[in-house]
């Protein structure tokens, strides 16, 4: 069936899957690591979470060129920012950034974006940036066509007042679970956390991801499993 | 005094808003969008109401945005359709009421003057071919004098004792028609809004149930904290529909 080109109600699906998240503290910020053009996987381990202060960052999705130079306008514009200021750029400010130059291209631009950091004024936050330009504040985000299937699982999973150990296990078990699902999303999980302490970077290749649903666990081999030896017999 | 570009060097402005680009723009269409409001004038101002829903295509998004916003000191901002464009605009009339505040002369833009910026601006982005994607709703009252209009993203306006936009427009508005009248005080204004936001919870796709409804008179603006309405399907028709007939729905 062909789809309509006026269609209202689709918009633009994004290959990837990018999380934001706030816990008692901080932020953690999550994506997988597939670049795809059409079918193929252009580069299965893209880092698609990028700098843009040392206390914010940004998950892009949708069109790698388009998200890039946007995030290399506004890291350039957040650096002079700052040098005026004197201290470091709020993650409101960063966000805004976004925005300001999203919703004023929106119609050449085809990118989502979930901003993240920590400053001293209002601690960790998360500001989700839609197609068209809309900001909004949320205490987690989730963005790119591998959130379709996470809708549900953080109505359910997603609780206020996590630690950091808790909100970065969150993110890692939601991009698996998009990557299981999703064939725009795969490779590995990066995770970014951002405190007062300062930015950790983590990387979870995808044999340390947990199995899902018909997925089965990985071997080296047929001829292992073959050249295994059976089972004990049960006794009582 | 800059050296070298500056950030509005690489904003691309819309034709004649401001500094002109030389491309000619058009806003297709809307990604995350608010549905239904509804608004009444009652005895002592205006009561508005909307759901905090946004959509992105047929996804609920969002669930906690309000469309709802205060305008100056005596009106309130109500919008459907593209909530990008609807933050834009909100910035647009920062600007208005501060430059309006900087004279300083103890006067203050009313909803009917806000109304009419509203007008020209939707009006004029639509010659353009590059409208504001949105359903604008504006009520408020000053000196006594209440105030209830609407603007559409094409820039037909006109004031009304009750409006309502969107699927609101189409189920609201007969509701509003029969049973509004001049002197509904604040209760029954609110049943009759409530009564309004229930038939959009029922039939309207989009709409989420999380209500924000927001009251003007003369003292000024109240917030009431969202909340959610019962809804209602014990029906014996209900219970069992195919009994009998199986296929039908």
């Amino acid at each position: 069936m062909e789809p309509s080109l006026n269609d209202l109600n689709e918009p633009h699906s994004m290959g990837t899957t990018i999380i934001g998240v706030t816990y008692n503290g901080g932020v953690v910020l999550g994506a997988d690591s597939r670049t795809s053009t059409g079918m193929y996987v252009a580069n299965r381990a893209s880092d698609k979470i990028s700098q843009l202060t040392d206390n914010v960052y940004v998950c892009r999705s949708g069109s790698a060129a388009d998200s890039q130079v946007l995030s290399d306008y506004v890291r350039y514009f957040l650096h002079q920012h700052t040098i005026q200021l004197g201290q470091p750029a709020t993650v409101k400010v960063a966000a805004n950034l976004v925005r300001l130059i999203s919703y004023n291209n929106k119609n050449m631009l085809q990118t989502g974006l979930i901003v993240g950091g920590w400053d001293k004024y209002e601690g960790g936050k998360i500001y989700g940036i839609p197609l068209g330009g809309t900001i909004v504040e949320q205490p987690f985000a989730i963005g790119g066509s591998g959130s379709s299937y996470l809708y549900g699982f953080f109505d359910q999973a997603w609780k206020e007042g996590m630690t950091k150990e808790e909100a970065e296990q969150l993110v890692v078990k939601a991009v698996s679970l998009a990557i299981a699902r999703d064939g725009a999303s795969g490779g590995v999980v990066r995770t970014v956390t951002i405190n007062s302490e300062g930015v950790t970077r983590n990387f979870y290749p995808g044999d340390t991801l947990p199995l899902w649903h018909e997925e089965l666990p990985a071997q080296n081999s047929l001829l292992d499993i073959l050249s295994a030896p059976s089972p004990e017999p049960m006794s009582t | 005094m800059m050296y070298g570009k500056g950030l509005k060097d690489y904003v691309e402005q819309v034709p004649g808003s401001r500094s002109g680009s030389l491309f000619s723009e058009r806003t297709l269409y809307p990604y995350v969008t608010g549905t239904a409001l509804v608004a009444l004038v009652y005895r002592d101002g205006i009561l508005m109401a909307a759901d905090m829903g946004a959509s992105y295509g047929s996804t609920l998004r969002y669930k906690t945005i309000e469309r709802i916003k205060p305008v100056g000191k005596h009106s309130l901002l109500g919008a459907s359709g593209e909530i990008s464009d609807f933050q834009e605009i909100l910035r647009y009339l920062d600007e208005l009421i501060l430059y309006d505040n900087m004279w300083d002369d103890g006067n203050s833009l009313g909803p009917k003057e806000v109304h009419n910026y509203l007008t020209q601006l939707m009006y004029n982005r639509r010659n353009k071919f590059n409208p504001l994607w949105n359903s604008l709703v504006l009520g408020g009252v000053k000196n006594g004098q209440k105030y209830l209009g609407m603007v559409s993203m094409i820039g037909v306006s006109f004031k009304e004792n009750h409006v309502a936009t969107g699927f609101g427009d189409h189920l609201a508005r007969p509701i509003l028609r029969d049973e509004w009248n001049e002197n509904l005080s604040f209760e029954d204004a609110v049943k009759l809004l409530e009564k309004c936001m229930r038939i959009l919870l029922y039939r309207d796709r989009s709409a989420v149930n999380k209500i924000q409804i927001v009251k003007i008179t003369e003292e000024g603006t109240t917030n009431f904290p969202p909340y959610s309405l019962k809804t209602f399907w014990g029906f014996e028709s209900y219970e069992n529909p195919t009994a009998g007939e199986e296929g039908l729905w």
